[in-house]
């Protein structure tokens, strides 16, 4: 090795020790016990079992022993991509036009709209989950208002359903998704605009047809930024699905109370893991391809 | 070893890469530069002069040959302790720094007195003519003042030699002109050693007292102004060096034969298949002349006009005339001139 | 002759962009100002309004376990800004500026790991092998807290960090080992105060990310260490009351005075 690369690693030591403490090295016991047996209260017994794996797809009838899908794991799964995919497409919907709208603004003002999604986006989800609370539940603005304007008679349910789940998640990352499509807009040079329209175009065809394709690798990258940490999501779900409504990460929680089994939250964490991997990978190989594309 | 060189290369090599695929950036050169002459490194981009400097400078170390700054190997010696100062082509200004700051800079790591810095700091700003720019940050400076701030910074500490890596191709026409005498103005007053690497070749011409022209990584010929311009040793040299026109021909002792049957008298020629270079300047209408041409294109340059012709085997040839005061030289193509070249200045080339 | 002038065809204008724009940015803001505008009702209800006052910052203000919670949440949000910009000014140093080294693709996915992770996975991590260490040493200190946003902080420091470091010139270093500056004084004075903006940038984002954090502190933390976030996400499992309005408003204001900070700071690039 030569002392470029042994200083290298020499400076970057500090940080990889703490997060291989601090964070990924953990990772590995939480591997280890998803092919341990649950203990009797909580906890683990040390001896090897691929129950924990078996259990999360499949279930086991206590008297005859016969297996079956293990309904109330894959509804939650389900559950989680479902919502997760649909909050990608929500905030899709709303965001490109808005980081169009961002990044078509005169330079003086972009700044200020940019700031204006950048506030959200640093502050606490967990106050702006509280935020979305106040307004969707049955004595909220939204209650109030529907009523005030005569559109229904009675508040409507939202909270504690998979729609309040929907909404408030769709509100707390729609920051993550305009950020890169801005940044993509940003980049994209107009005059290919003026040329399609030069070439006869109509707008819905400049839009389809230029912009969307070269904008691509910040429609690949919001999706991405917006789907990842959905699937993941705790709060958001805890808060304003209820007890009733819950995703993945949730359930994993559940999993590490009193009594409860460690080995399944475990085997639970993992495939969360894994499913976040792929579609991380899936998003490194589209945006590499298209970098050799594009050179 | 004799106290006057104020650099040495001794068979400096710098390769990149190893084994068949190295680059030689720098092929084996040696070279002296004496103290308190200006000397410029000309050459192509690529041809290895900036790799020269940087291994004077010490950002490199050479695959193999020495360095030697007053007779003593510096090979082995880290920037921070020679007393070479360099001019960057990109100035490298420190941009947190005011212009005061800056050239105090090379002082105060030196471990000089404050007192003696502050003194030195002002006298520099005169120097340059920058005396109301002390507090101003490098950003807020004109690219010609930024350039007069990295000529202060690297000589306020005094060096033996200033080491100047094209420090004027970012500017202006007016202003390189303008540069070019200031600095042969603080060469001459301060007495440092100047090393100024540069691709313009009129740069090297007005400012340097001697010049090293290089090519591929090799030096191929040092000389003054006047040498290197009518005395190139190749053809490479002639070539970058001024327009030039070159015939092929056979030499016989003193006189040379070229393509076209003509014979042309150049003393000391030697034998056999030789290639002459002819500066336009020195080619004259003159009816007695050696060769036949025929006028292909006249153009007109203000005080020069540029006169194109062509010789009997299709060797073309450019003729500078001097404009006379009506700006018409009275020539028309298609008309068949005599020309002779001025006596002495037909030059015998190297292969290269 | 028709009055109507015809509108000028903008090149950059969508049907409907500006619109659906707008309307997200409403939607966008409006929960949030509610929840500020509530955060000075006098009133006990989170509906009802009943006219303007502090009250329910004086609560807060007066309640130990928020004044605690408060205290520890700083003490821990300073302490990770400032190891993880430690470390990720190091990291940075050692991954820029020289040629990439064998193994530097695993650094960078290491520090950038907890941005990947899905953080209930981590929490859940941390749980387990922070448990096992509690229970063999006993102590259960802020340490845990400290350690644990320390590591998710690094990623977020060593961003601007290392932005600013790629940004910066090299010849800047050259001139000065020209200049005769040692290595160590060219570090101290070129390379460290020209990256100071961006050390400043990557704890300030270090500091807002610890403290916003929730779920990492809520499985780390023990008895009676809640933090400013865990304490409110307690109270909204019971009634909600104003008390988490003026807190968050609190909060929402730090966060706001921070950006505006942070991107003072790394406006003024090179």
């Amino acid at each position: 090795m030569n002392q470029s690369a042994r200083n290298g690693w020499l400076l970057s030591l500090p940080a990889l020790i703490l997060l291989v403490v601090g964070a990924a090295g953990p990772l590995l016991i939480v591997a280890v016990y998803s092919f341990l047996e649950p203990g009797d209260f909580s906890g683990v017994e040390w001896s090897f079992t691929t129950e924990a794996w078996f259990r999360v797809f499949f279930e086991r009838d206590i008297f005859d022993d016969t297996v079956s899908a293990a309904d109330a794991h894959l509804t939650i799964l389900w559950r989680s991509v479902k919502l997760s995919l649909l909050t990608t497409l929500v905030t899709f919907v709303i965001g490109f036009p808005t980081a169009w709208f961002i990044a078509t603004q005169p330079p003086n003002r972009r700044a200020m709209w940019l700031f204006l999604i950048t506030i959200p986006f640093w502050t606490n989800l967990l106050i702006r989950t509280f935020a979305i609370l106040e307004v969707i539940r049955n004595q909220g603005l939204l209650n109030s208002f529907l009523q005030w304007l005569g559109l229904i008679d009675a508040p409507i349910q939202i909270l504690y359903t998979d729609g309040a789940v929907l909404i408030g998640m769709a509100y707390v990352y729609l920051p993550l998704m305009v950020l890169p499509l801005f940044a993509a807009i940003d980049r994209f040079d107009f005059r290919l605009i003026e040329a399609a329209y030069d070439l006869y175009a109509s707008r819905l065809l400049v839009l389809r047809r230029i912009i969307v394709p070269i904008v691509r690798p910040g429609i690949v990258a919001g999706s991405i930024l917006v789907f990842v940490p959905s699937l993941g999501a705790y709060v958001t779900p805890r808060i304003l699905g209820g007890g009733k409504n819950m995703m993945i990460g949730n359930f994993i929680d559940l999993q590490f109370g009193q009594g409860r089994n460690w080995p399944l939250g475990a085997a639970l964490s993992m495939l969360l893991l894994f499913i976040v991997m792929a579609a991380l990978l899936a998003y490194v190989r589209v945006t590499s391809s298209e970098d050799r594309q594009n050179v | 070893m004799t106290t006057d060189t104020a650099v040495e290369a001794v068979n400096a090599a710098r390769h990149y890469g190893q084994g068949q695929y190295a680059v030689k950036a720098l092929d084996d050169v040696s070279l002296s530069i004496r103290k308190g002459e200006f000397f410029t490194l000309l050459g192509p981009s690529g041809c290895g002069k900036t790799t020269l400097l940087r291994l004077i400078a010490g950002f490199e170390t050479p695959t193999s040959g020495q360095i030697l700054l007053s007779g003593k190997d510096i090979t082995a010696i880290p920037p921070n302790r020679r007393r070479v100062n360099t001019v960057f082509q990109s100035y490298a200004l420190f941009p947190h720094l005011s212009v005061a700051r800056n050239i105090a800079f090379g002082l105060e790591m030196l471990g000089r007195p404050k007192s003696e810095i502050a003194p030195r700091v002002t006298d520099m700003l005169r120097l340059v003519q920058l005396d109301q720019m002390a507090e101003r940050k490098p950003a807020m400076l004109s690219g010609g003042q930024q350039q007069r701030v990295a000529l202060a910074r690297a000589l306020a500490p005094e060096p033996e030699v200033l080491l100047l890596d094209e420090p004027l191709s970012a500017l202006d026409l007016k202003l390189r002109k303008e540069m070019q005498l200031e600095l042969k103005r603080l060469q001459t007053e301060t007495g440092i050693t100047f090393v100024f690497v540069t691709h313009d070749q009129e740069e090297a011409l007005t400012m340097s007292d001697r010049i090293g022209v290089m090519k591929a990584g090799k030096l191929q010929q040092v000389g003054g102004p006047r040498e290197i311009y009518n005395g190139p040793v190749n053809r490479f040299v002639a070539d970058f060096i001024g327009e030039t026109n070159f015939l092929t021909g056979t030499a016989a002792g003193d006189t040379v034969r070229i393509a076209t049957g003509e014979t042309l008298a150049v003393p000391g020629a030697g034998q056999g298949p030789v290639t002459l270079a002819i500066r336009p300047e020195q080619i004259r209408i003159a009816d007695d002349g050696p060769l036949t041409a025929t006028l292909t294109q006249t153009v007109y340059f203000g005080t020069d006009t540029h006169c194109h012709l062509r010789l009997g085997d299709g060797t073309d040839l450019v003729a500078r005339l001097q404009s006379p005061p009506s700006g018409d030289v009275g020539l028309s193509a298609g008309q068949t001139l005599r020309l002779a070249p001025v006596p002495g200045s037909v030059q015998v080339l190297e292969e290269g | 002759m028709s009055e109507r002038r015809a509108k000028p065809f903008s090149i950059t204008a969508m049907p409907g962009f500006a619109t659906i724009a707008i309307l997200a940015f409403v939607l966008l803001y409006v929960p949030i100002i509610t929840m500020v505008i509530y955060s000075f009702n006098a009133s006990n209800s989170v509906a009802l309004w009943g006219g303007f006052s502090f009250r329910w910052y004086a609560i807060a203000w007066e309640n130990d376990t928020v004044q605690e919670a408060t205290v520890r949440s700083l003490v821990i949000a300073v302490s990770a800004a400032l190891i993880a910009s430690t470390l990720a000014t190091l990291a940075a140093l050692g991954t820029t500026r020289r040629k990439k080294f064998k193994g530097q693709t695993f650094v960078y996915v290491m520090i950038n790991q907890p941005l990947m992770v899905p953080e209930i996975v981590t929490a859940v991590a941390l749980l387990i092998f922070f448990a096992a260490i509690k229970k063999a040493t006993g102590y259960t200190g802020l340490a845990y807290l400290i350690l644990a946003h320390s590591a998710f902080c690094v990623p977020f420091a060593y961003l601007p960090i290392r932005a600013r470091l790629e940004g910066m010139d090299l010849t800047l270093e050259r001139a000065a080992a020209d200049l005769y500056a040692t290595p160590f004084q060219t570090f101290r004075r070129i390379t460290l105060p020209l990256m100071a903006p961006g050390i400043a940038a990557g704890a300030m984002l270090s500091f807002v990310i610890s403290l916003d954090d929730v779920i990492i502190t809520e499985f780390v933390k023990s008895a009676g260490q809640d933090t400013l976030p865990t304490y409110m996400l307690g109270q909204l499992r019971r009634a909600v009351t104003p008390e988490v309005n003026a807190i968050s408003t609190a909060l929402l204001g730090l966060t706001v005075l921070l950006l505006t900070a942070f991107f003072l700071l790394t406006r003024k690039r090179g």
